[in-house]
């Protein structure tokens, strides 16, 4: 046991991916939580005689075309980008293990349909369909939070599935059911912490693919509405000046590289402990 | 990895301070072109807003349609740069002393695009059409006023109106068309001015070209004109700075700022009235006190100063000052600054002490009002009003909110023509551009009286109580006129302002 301890804090430590991930994903995760409560200055507050000041000690990461501090904004952009990332993780994970454990466990034609739907979900580009969910929904961020949910659900049900098609015929289910054991219990206390693994591994890039999304689709104006602060919408503002004030497009563009650099690195890192 | 990481970073940090060292180091005063020779031939690409509502120019309702329009159709008379009347289609008219009868004598050799000359038939139709006498259909209802069209001779067209109105004759800028032609305006227009249509792609653009018999010698100096749909003015500026379009007619201040240098950046005082559009028909904008409220809490000044750099007029009613004699100045009613005290006064006099939710519908491919909407929800905030913003398309924006009066709030712009009657025709309780459901029987009355008027003092008098009402009443909380800024290629040269709402690439040409 000793040994086991040992060897696992030796594969700790020579982990450089889980560290600077680690480090990355908690320097984001601080800046949003500290944010959410506290900001250097207002995220709104708009000043006539600061417009477009570069980068200083005053303003970290600038100011705007409303003289708003853009570090102010890119803290709360970073916590809103992540709480709706996570919040789609959460449904589409949510609803794609309930989606994908029922039909891979009992199949059948509502199995089929299920899977030619996510096929037809699956056969529009991601930010095309979030738009289209978007316009019959109006905009704003729950409505975004709900339809990126609805566009990553299949890839969930897709893996879930066919994980549970792989155990639903293993000897120790068999045995199960012969014993008589309910069909939710072998669904979900059964099956599904043998599928964790490969799962936690969707999860994580789903993560990274949600907070993309995000942006994209702020980028495009239909999420997160002005004047409150999101990365995407920040980065489209940004364009018209990218040559008069480049560190507003620059400040929010690295943010969602660093989030995402991090949260890369974190998840592989994790994979390779796992291993 | 660590290290590869922290070089990485100082990289970008270099990148950022380098690129940011360049700023600021372009500054040249744009260059005026006015002096340089034209040359005739080329084409332009000219940015616009938004699509086309309607081809047939007495269907068209939106102003940016009416503005490209204006390059193919004219009226017997048309607008010129300086907001008065010049001869069109016809090279001379007559009113008689009541005020009933119009007499226009058409001008020799014009011609249509299809090459057929203009006649008295065709003028007779296109009068007949817009007015309803044709099929009791109105197209542009200040002409309903038309009783009958009479052709006195081949070159003579006499029209005797029930009313008489001393702003009547602004309305004959409505298009003449060949006899007949109204069922295929849409897919064909044909029209008078100095260029004809070419081709026309929904959500892409139109295209236009020279008109070889143009009456106006020497005029237009290009070959053809593509009206580009960029629905985005971020993607409107990369646009520019590509180089894929010439002119971009709507930029706002940092826009402009970003520009200057590289492109010829102009500016003139628009015909537009900005304004928090308020829809008195719905919770809690039915209030007077509530309306009143908002009034007080923006800050028109720094809207002015964020927006416009300074360069907009403010105004406290639907006028433009640059219609001298009508214009009254409104805006000590609620001051030009912020007033949130007195804004949470009246609210709370309204029954809303902690203020309350107010939805501000903008269409998204308007920079001006977007940026405009952000600036307010930060003033409104300050008052306790917590508004939000709802970007919306121009088309969503045309049907839900102009044509639906679905909505709680928008900032957009309201156009004028050359007339005062035409931006306050619009609050009468009946009108059908009453997007906003101002009612008020008062007003009605007095625009009645003020119509009907033909001593120019006592119309003056009329229409500054009118405004005076659409203020007292906070009927909506009028912002400012902004200035209209476009940017062209430093090449290109004759872009003319005009006081109304038209981009007339007739005068555009190259010097080189």
């Amino acid at each position: 046991m000793k040994e086991f301890i040992k060897e696992f804090l030796k594969n700790f430590k020579g982990n450089k991916y889980f560290w600077a991930g680690l480090a990355m994903t908690g320097l984001v995760l601080i800046l949003a939580v500290v944010g959410y409560f506290w900001t250097p200055y207002s995220t709104t507050q708009m000043s006539a005689a600061e417009r477009f000041d570069a980068p200083s000690l005053r303003h970290l990461f600038g100011t705007d075309n409303f003289g708003r501090d853009i570090f102010s904004r890119v803290m709360k952009g970073v916590g809103t980008t992540v709480f709706i990332s996570v919040l789609v993780v959460l449904c589409s994970g949510a609803a794609g293990i309930i989606i994908g454990a029922l039909t891979g466990y009992f199949g059948g034609i509502v199995d089929e349909i299920v899977m030619r739907v996510t096929d037809a979900i699956n056969g529009f580009p991601s930010i095309l369909l979030g738009l289209v969910m978007i316009t019959l929904l109006g905009s704003g961020s729950h409505n975004l939070i709900v339809s990126l949910a609805i566009v990553f659900t299949p890839s969930y049900v897709r893996i879930v599935r066919s994980e549970f098609i792989k155990l639903r015929d293993a000897d120790y289910i068999k045995r199960a059911r012969l014993m008589g054991v309910g069909h939710l219990r072998i669904l979900f206390v059964h099956i599904l912490p043998n599928i964790f693994s490969v799962f936690w591994a969707s999860v994580m890039i789903g993560f990274n693919n949600a907070i993309l999304a995000e942006s994209g689709m702020s980028y495009l104006g239909i999420g997160v509405q002005p004047p409150d602060a999101s990365l995407g919408k920040m980065l489209s503002d940004a364009q018209g000046y990218l040559i008069t004030a480049p560190w507003y497009a620059l400040a929010p563009g690295l943010a969602i590289v660093w989030i995402v650099l991090g949260f890369s690195l974190l998840s592989e890192g994790i994979r390779r402990l796992q291993e | 990895m660590r290290k590869k990481l922290l070089s990485y970073l100082l990289m970008a940090f270099l990148t950022m301070t380098t690129l940011g060292g360049c700023a600021g180091g372009t500054d040249e005063s744009s260059g005026d072109n006015s002096s340089k020779e034209p040359v005739y031939g080329g084409s332009v690409v000219v940015g616009i807003q938004q699509d086309i509502d309607s081809l047939d120019p007495h269907k068209a309702t939106a102003a940016g349609t009416k503005e490209i329009l204006f390059n193919i159709f004219e009226g017997l008379v048309k607008a010129d740069e300086n907001g008065n009347l010049m001869n069109a289609v016809a090279s001379d008219y007559v009113i008689s002393d009541d005020g009933l009868v119009y007499t226009f004598t058409l001008r020799d050799g014009i011609k249509f695009h299809n090459g057929n000359p203009v006649t008295a038939e065709d003028v007779k139709y296109s009068l007949e059409r817009v007015s309803g006498l044709l099929d009791g259909t109105v197209l542009i209802s200040a002409l309903s006023t038309i009783e009958s069209v009479d052709i006195v001779d081949a070159k003579t067209v006499q029209v005797t109106v029930g009313s008489a109105n001393t702003e009547l004759i602004y309305s004959f800028v409505a298009a003449i068309i060949p006899q007949g032609s109204g069922e295929d305006a849409q897919a064909d227009p044909i029209g008078t001015g100095p260029f004809s249509f070419v081709s026309y792609a929904p959500q892409e653009g139109i295209v236009v070209a020279k008109h070889d018999e143009y009456w106006q010698k020497g005029l237009p100096y290009l070959d053809e004109v593509e009206f580009k749909i960029i629905n985005s003015p971020d993607t409107a500026l990369l646009n520019l700075q590509g180089e894929s379009i010439d002119i971009y007619p709507y930029l706002t201040d940092s826009q402009a700022n970003e520009l200057q240098g590289s492109f010829q950046v102009l500016s003139a005082p628009s015909d537009v009235v900005q304004a928090l559009f308020l829809n008195n028909a719905v919770e809690p904008l039915n209030n007077v006190k509530v309306r009143q409220a908002i009034c007080y809490a923006l800050d028109k000044d720094s809207i002015n100063e964020f927006v416009a750099g300074g360069n907009a007029s403010l105004i406290g009613s639907a006028m433009l000052p640059s219609l001298k004699d009508y214009y009254v100045e409104l805006n000590d009613v609620y001051g030009t600054g912020a007033n949130p005290e007195k804004a949470k006064q009246l609210l709370s006099e309204a029954g809303y002490p902690n203020g309350f939710e107010l939805e501000i519908t903008v269409p998204s491919n308007y920079a001006y009002h977007m940026q405009t909407a952000e600036v307010v929800v930060e003033q409104l905030k300050a008052a306790g009003i917590n508004a939000k913003i709802d970007a919306v398309e121009w088309n969503t924006w045309l049907t839900e909110c102009y044509q639906g009066r679905n909505y709680q709030s928008t900032i957009c712009g309201i156009t004028c023509d050359m007339t005062p009657g035409y931006l306050l025709n619009r609050f009468q309780t009946e009108s059908s551009k009453n997007f906003i459901n101002y009612q008020s029987a008062k007003y009605d009355e007095v625009f009645q009286k003020a119509q009907s008027s033909l001593d120019l003092k006592e119309k003056a008098k009329y229409y500054s109580e009118l405004q005076q009402l659409l203020v007292d009443d906070a009927g909506t909380a009028f912002i400012q006129v902004p200035p209209i800024t476009i940017a062209m290629k430093n090449n290109l040269g004759g872009y003319k302002f005009y006081p109304v709402y038209v981009q007339d690439m007739s005068t555009v040409y190259y010097t080189e």
